[in-house]
């Protein structure tokens, strides 16, 4: 395949960035996105070039390191699929393809594709464990029975990789789907109720802190999540939302 | 020259752990807060111990070289953990784990600390659950389980594929609750480049900023490395694409002996190489082998026709199918360890059954199970005559609730759907069992520098079980480590704060930036990448699945060669002051290098095979690795001279008293 990238190019966080035209050939359908992104990196830094700086890290779906925004979409056009999944079967020769970082005030360029999702973490340091010590001084894991689709829902809330596909496709840059997860997967096990309530407020608190924007519920998020983590959660956070406030 | 001692306790072996923690040495809680600990990595070995050691009160300092330390390279694992709960009443027990790990391992790891590792199995269990992993239950609520190679209990406890991923974020929520108590500081993208003595003990790091290039001195009474193992060395492997061995080789130049390092774990079932652009290799799990048969055709025809795309496999009928682990190993089947199902797959590829164009490939294939969990379904349904669609349809339902993950994975890889069609796998490099010489308190040969999980040598012999890394490092991280590195810090109570101003700090500091500004000056024609897979190359070919003298020596002096052309032409384009990708990757590389020299150099040494090192001169008339226990029952340890390619061979005796060493059989 042939093929030409359109790549966003930006040296640094202050600087300014711009699209460079990059074209590339002998792309083979049976890579995956990142492995052509690899062929194209080969290609600059023999010619002195400076590749084109992109996270990754598993290359398999799970780490969420990997963040690209590939034409309009976050994680490209395949569903169910984040980038390092993404095979360049899902191309045709002679396509032209967008690359650009993800896009959100609260996820702030470094360079090239790369960004600053830290403030994901500094939402998980608010609140998002259960207060627990690690000594392994508590009860046995048998010792309370969790109906088997409540752990089913929660583990598939606790699936979220964190890689940020939520907030970059959504036109208000939220953070509800991610937050929403970790609220639910929480909320839903015996083991969360105790600290539910003060849970959700402060993760609340520090989302809206970081700079990420509101939730009008037009849905893109879990459109575009890799892990199908579904709206419900958002629903359900909601719904733990207004208990706290009303108890608080 | 430093003697080894293990430092096993005395008494047997079901106290010595127990009897160990009551004598050791305690810090008070007041004199917890004026000490420093370093950790590096956040998987599930240093996140566990930085959230632990930072809730009984000392500071930490965490370092990792991703953007968060919820994905260190643990979030990937994908089958389970183990642990001897014994919750299916199926006869497991503390002493069965035991036994089991130690054979597995082909009895060339440690009694007492994989003693205590069996022994603190169960609590972690007990402590995921507490913290709110979701692990899968059955319908009456309680924990599930499946089994695992090598062993005839079912005691993996799992949730679907991705067991590491939730274990990771239980032990990450536990660090994000100290982070957020200002009792661990973070250090996300910062790379730990070397370690710094003072007075000849690990005082701390120097590290670079991966943001800024910024080269900073770290100090800390103590320095924890749990910074994963080295199977990147391979190039291709199923590790993250940034695992790497710089951390751990960089305390070995600094005097920590590296153990057994040519003990590589091959996983059997990997998805195929597909082409020279492959990047890396992606694991299907051994947990598939509960539920899928490996086979290939029995005829040559077949296997010609397969490869000329004019025969399915799904047409060659059963009797001509050769199931090869159930006939050669009717006990264990399937579920044979993990490195006598990867030489079995060797073998048959190399006699030419290999099913795709490559000849490296065999079937992995669902049809039985479906089949069976289809009928089972459809009676618990009450389907009377059920057709063969239902039972079929019913069937992949409950593979998808298993496996549904590694399923979708390996269909967006390939682009075929093992739902209708067998999976076709291969052996593939995935886990490393050498790894930094550690006593049984955990620490290296350098006082002061403890290394946990992966990067050490400690529990699994010459090959692991599937299901025991996660196990392994989570007890290291939340059971073992906050207990003996007290003992060593209650000699530091009135140390006070290390100095950066050191000049220990400003050499080793030096030395870093000054290594950097040699390598980026190299300004050669070559990407690194080009080094890498040229040694990739090396090590599999010569010190891969199977191994030999001849083999082995010319890997030696091929690496030799690899790393003169390195420092002679590599490129690495940009500045050292900010991200460069390059240069973070041309720095691992370079360690890698003189790492596979090393490995190349044990396995030369150990002229016997065991577990996962098979060299062709050792082995029993039916092909399966023969040990030699009289000249080879001890561990490797190796200590930097300054040269790599001359190391100082070091032995620690294994002593084995509670376990018979015997031939390893699964037939
Ligand atoms: C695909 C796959 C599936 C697996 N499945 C299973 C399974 O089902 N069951 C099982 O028991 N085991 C499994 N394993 C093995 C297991 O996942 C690993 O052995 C284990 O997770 C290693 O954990 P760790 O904490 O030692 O290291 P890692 O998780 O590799 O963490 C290393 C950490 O160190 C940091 N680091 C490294 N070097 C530096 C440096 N120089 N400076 C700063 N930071 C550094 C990294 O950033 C990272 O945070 C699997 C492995 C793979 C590859
Ligand atoms: S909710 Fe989905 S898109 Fe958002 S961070 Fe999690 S996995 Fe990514
Ligand atoms: S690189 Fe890990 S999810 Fe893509």
């Amino acid at each position: 395949m042939k093929l030409t990238l359109k790549i966003w190019r930006q040296k640094g966080p202050e600087e300014k960035g711009k699209i460079v035209t990059y074209p590339i050939d002998n792309i083979d359908g049976d890579m995956s996105f990142l492995e052509m992104m690899d062929v194209l990196n080969v290609e600059l830094v023999k010619k002195g070039e400076s590749p084109v700086a992109f996270d990754h890290d598993c290359r398999e779906g799970i780490c969420g390191s990997c963040s690209m925004y590939i034409d309009g979409e976050a994680h490209g056009p395949d569903r169910g699929v984040t980038t390092c999944q993404l095979h360049m079967r899902k191309f045709k020769d002679g396509d032209t393809i967008y690359i650009e970082p993800w896009r959100a005030k609260a996820f702030p360029i470094i360079k090239d594709l790369v960004v600053d999702r830290s403030s994901f973490d500094r939402i998980m340091n608010a609140g998002g464990y259960i207060s627990v010590n690690t000594s392994g001084n508590t009860i046995d894991a048998n010792a309370t029975p969790i109906p088997k689709e409540d752990a089913d829902k929660a583990f598939e809330a606790a699936t979220c990789i964190g890689c940020g596909a939520c907030v970059a496709s959504c036109k208000n840059a939220s953070a509800m789907l991610f937050v929403s997860a970790k609220v639910s997967q929480l909320a839903l096990l015996p083991q969360g109720q105790v600290e539910a309530k003060d849970r959700v407020l402060k993760m609340v608190e520090a989302m809206d802190e970081e700079g990420f924007g509101n939730c009008t519920n037009t849905g893109a998020c879990e459109v575009e999540c890799p892990k199908g983590i579904s709206l419900e959660n958002i629903a359900r956070m909601n719904r733990e939302y207004l208990k706290a406030m009303v108890k608080k | 020259m430093p003697i080894l001692n293990s430092k096993i306790p005395e008494g047997s072996i079901d106290k010595k752990w127990s009897n160990h923690k009551s004598k050791i040495r305690l810090v008070n809680p007041a004199n917890k807060r004026l000490i420093d600990v370093i950790v590096v990595g956040s998987g599930l070995a240093g996140g566990a111990a930085s959230a632990s050691l930072a809730e009984l009160g000392y500071n930490v300092k965490t370092f990792c070289f991703q953007d968060s330390p919820r994905r260190a390279h643990s979030i990937a694992a994908q089958g389970g953990i183990n642990a001897a709960k014994n919750y299916q009443g199926d006869g497991d027990s503390v002493y069965r784990l035991f036994y089991d790990t130690i054979k597995g391992g082909d009895y060339r790891s440690r009694e007492a600390n994989v003693h205590r590792l069996a022994e603190v199995s169960a609590n972690i269990i007990d402590q995921c659950v507490a913290q709110g992993v979701p692990f899968a239950r059955e319908y009456g609520g309680l924990l599930d389980n499946r089994s695992f190679g090598g062993v005839l209990v079912s005691r993996t406890f799992y949730a679907k594929g991705q067991t590491g991923q939730q274990l990771l974020l239980g032990a990450y929520s536990a660090m994000s609750r100290q982070i957020g108590k200002g009792k661990i500081k973070m250090y996300s993208r910062h790379e730990m480049l070397d370690l710094v003595i003072v007075d000849g003990k690990a005082r701390g790091i120097i590290a670079r900023n991966l943001v800024t290039g910024e080269i900073q001195k770290h100090s800390a009474h103590a320095v924890v490395l749990g910074s994963g193992g080295y199977g990147n060395v391979f190039f291709l492997s199923t590790n993250a694409m940034g695992s790497n061995v710089t951390a751990a080789w960089k305390t070995h130049i600094k005097g920590a002996f590296f153990s057994n390092p040519c003990f590589t774990q091959i996983h059997p079932t990997c998805i195929p190489v597909s082409g020279d652009h492959q990047s890396k290799l992606t694991l299907m799990s051994e947990s598939l082998r509960n539920d899928g048969r490996i086979w290939v055709p029995k005829n040559m025809e077949d296997v010609l026709a397969i490869r000329e795309g004019k025969l399915k496999p799904t047409e060659i009928s059963a009797e001509n199918r050769d199931y090869y682990l159930e006939r050669r190993y009717p006990s264990f089947g399937n579920l044979v360890p993990r490195d006598v199902a990867s030489r079995a797959a060797k073998e048959r590829c190399d006699a030419g059954y290999g099913v795709n164009k490559t000849g490296e490939a065999v079937y992995l294939d669902f049809a039985s199970a479906i089949e069976r969990y289809g009928k089972e379904k459809a009676q618990v349904l009450n389907i009377d005559n059920p057709s063969e669609e239902e039972i079929l349809s019913l069937g992949r339902k409950v593979i998808e609730t298993k496996y549904g993950n590694l399923f979708q994975m390996y269909y967006k890889i390939v682009d075929d759907d093992p739902y209708y069609t067998p999976m076709q796998i291969y052996p593939a490099v995935h886990y490393t069992m050498g790894g930094l010489w550690v006593d049984y308190n955990l620490m290296s040969t350098i006082p002061g520098c403890f290394v946990a999980g992966e990067a050490n040598f400690s529990d699994h012999g010459a090959n692991r079980l599937g299901a025991s890394a996660l196990m392994q490092g989570l007890a290291d991280g939340y059971f073992v480590l906050p207990y003996t590195i007290g003992d060593y810090l209650a000699d530091d109570i009135r140390t006070g704060p290390i100095s950066t101003d050191l000049p220990e700090f400003e050499k080793t500091a030096n030395e870093v930036s000054e290594n950097i500004s040699k390598l980026m000056n190299i300004k050669g024609s070559k990407p690194v990448d080009y080094f890498h897979k040229r040694l990739g190359k090396v090590m599999w070919n010569n010190v891969g699945m199977a191994r030999n003298a001849e083999g082995l020596n010319a890997a030696i002096d091929e690496i030799k060669i690899i790393r003169e052309e390195f420092y002679d032409d590599v490129r690495i384009p940009g500045d050292a002051n900010e991200l460069n990708p390059e240069l973070e990757k041309a720095l691992r590389v370079a360690d890698l290098i003189d790492l596979g020299q090393l490995m190349a150099i044990d396995a030369l040494n150990r002229s016997e095979s065991c577990g996962g090192h098979f060299r062709e001169e050792s082995q029993t008339e039916e092909g399966e690795a023969l040990r030699d226990d009289e000249n080879f029952t001890y561990v490797s340890a190796w200590e930097y001279t300054g040269d790599p390619s001359k190391p100082n061979h070091h032995k620690e005796d294994l002593v084995y008293e509670n376990i018979k060493l015997v031939q390893r059989s699964y037939k």
